[in-house]
């Protein structure tokens, strides 16, 4: 890969899609990153660099991890927030996710992190809205900075980016984590095979830039990096799956199959993980895992991306 | 300023320093990002040539602790690179160094950052130039040279180990 042109912004104002970001925009948010990330290392875990500033985080889709780590890197920011989960709002009165918006809106936040249950739903915003958007998730399209924590944790454990072969297994066809780690990865130079049950594998997956394989031995052989995607248990129904148990028989990451990636790899699970489905605990708590680094490292790259969207640009 | 009066401005410097802090048992140079880092490295280059003592050197990145943020609301973030102290500001005297003193803004944000890692006994001002016009009440301690200048010049420093030679020029229109 040729050596991209620093930068040292941002060109948009929200973080949508990783469509949208260039190869020096992702380099620049990790590299931010790794200054936040000593800040979450000292006594005190505070800086005071967007200080007066309001950060709305509205859920409307369950979520633990994102949520607490959007919470804890925006406190450490030292901005006011504010979460917003739906059970306790005014959307199971029957209001609109605009209207929810408009009200919010009139209070002047200068951000809002946004989980949606519909694929767009952070665009629509994006366009309507003055604050600026960050998309925690939404519907099966995106889920931008769960692939920025991925990469940032490949880059610290692999020392790049460009030229890995990554290997990823699970419910290709509903991820969001799939798309934006596609998207990702393709920018910076790395290789990527994915693999699951036929009907999980959506048409088209090769112009995404990601080759198929019919095995999950295929897939994870000589590969650097094996990123296991959650079986989402509430969409068993429509997954055509006839049992968990031939699910992880076929497809399940047990350290055989572990065995044949190279000796250094690396294995990832955005989380929740289902143990014993797509992976065994042997493996989840083995030696090459890296799932709980993951999770850390989510608090320092949201400091960086809030960060630098609170620069934000002209237009 | 050419290399050989920026060497002589240090070596005075360090010679202060020595003769100030009798017990270096519990001094630690700490420099502000960029060349801050590079001028405490270098005295306490010069300090541990004298036979006197190995400080440990620290270099602190104020970005995050700007007052300057909100006044730019469209303006893109200034770049955020790390803070490296390896060693506990608890207890110590530290020595802050940095290559101009103007408004005193950065050392304003410098105290705040540093006093987040812990309480030092105590924070001492180090700068190769002072060049006036101060808008808070800070003062250095150890001045490597005080240079007269208008609000509408700018004081280039450059050094041989960031820029390729060592220099302190006058440079008209900020």
């Amino acid at each position: 890969m040729t050596a991209v042109a620093p930068v040292t912004a941002l060109r948009g104002r929200h973080l949508l899609s990783i469509a949208d970001l260039s190869p020096a925009e992702i380099t620049l948010i990790l590299d931010t990153a790794d200054a936040m990330k000593e800040v979450g290392e000292r006594t005190i875990k505070k800086v005071p660099a967007l200080r007066g500033r309001t950060i709305v985080n509205l859920f409307f889709e369950p979520s633990t991890r994102t949520r607490t780590s959007f919470e804890i890197a925006e406190k450490r920011l030292s901005a006011d927030t504010l979460s917003l989960a739906v059970s306790t709002s005014s959307v199971v009165k029957g209001e609109t996710l605009l209207d929810t918006v408009d009200n919010i809106e009139a209070m002047s936040p200068d951000m809002l992190v946004v989980r949606h249950a519909s694929s767009g739903a952070c665009q629509q915003l994006a366009r309507r809205c003055r604050s600026r958007i960050v998309n925690a998730g939404d519907g099966m399209h995106e889920h931008p900075t769960q692939a920025l924590l991925d990469a940032y944790t490949m880059r610290q454990r692999k020392g790049r980016i460009d030229g890995l072969q990554v290997a990823i297994v699970g419910d290709l066809a509903h991820s969001r984590v799939l798309r934006s780690n596609l998207l990702l990865l393709r920018k910076m130079g790395a290789s990527i095979r994915v693999t699951a049950p036929r009907p999980l594998i959506p048409a088209g997956i090769e112009a995404l830039g990601a080759t198929p394989c019919r095995t999950i031995e295929e897939a994870v052989d000589g590969a650097d990096v094996v990123m296991m995607l959650r079986i989402q248990l509430e969409r068993m129904q429509t997954l055509f799956l006839p049992s968990l148990r031939e699910y992880f028989a076929l497809f399940g990451l047990t350290a055989d199959r572990m065995a044949l990636a190279r000796p250094d790899a690396i294995v990832m699970h955005p989380g929740p993980m289902n143990r014993g489905v797509e992976i065994a605990s042997e493996v989840a708590d083995g030696p090459q895992a890296v799932i709980l680094e993951q999770v850390a490292n989510g608090v320092a790259v949201r400091m960086a991306v809030l960060y630098l969207l609170a620069g934000g640009s002209e237009d | 300023m050419d290399a050989s009066r920026i060497e002589r401005s240090l070596a005075r410097i360090a010679h202060e320093i020595l003769e100030r802090n009798r017990d270096l048992a519990d001094v630690a140079l700490v420099g502000i990002r960029t060349r801050g880092v590079v001028i405490a490295e270098r005295l306490a280059a010069l300090i541990r040539e004298a036979g006197e003592a190995i400080l440990p050197v620290g270099s602190l990145d104020i970005t995050l602790y700007r007052d300057d943020f909100m006044r730019h609301p469209v303006g893109p973030q200034p770049l955020v690179r790390s803070t490296d102290i390896r060693f506990s500001v608890e207890g110590r005297r530290i020595l802050l160094v940095d290559d101009v003193l103007y408004t005193g803004r950065t050392i304003r944000a410098a105290l705040d950052a540093l006093i987040d890692y812990g309480r030092p006994r105590s924070i001492q001002l180090v700068v190769l130039v002072d060049r006036g016009h101060r808008e808070l009440p800070i003062k250095a301690d150890y001045v490597g040279k005080n240079l007269p200048t208008s609000p509408v010049q700018s004081v280039q420093v450059r050094l041989r180990e960031v820029d390729g030679l060592d220099e302190v020029m006058l440079e008209e229109g900020a």
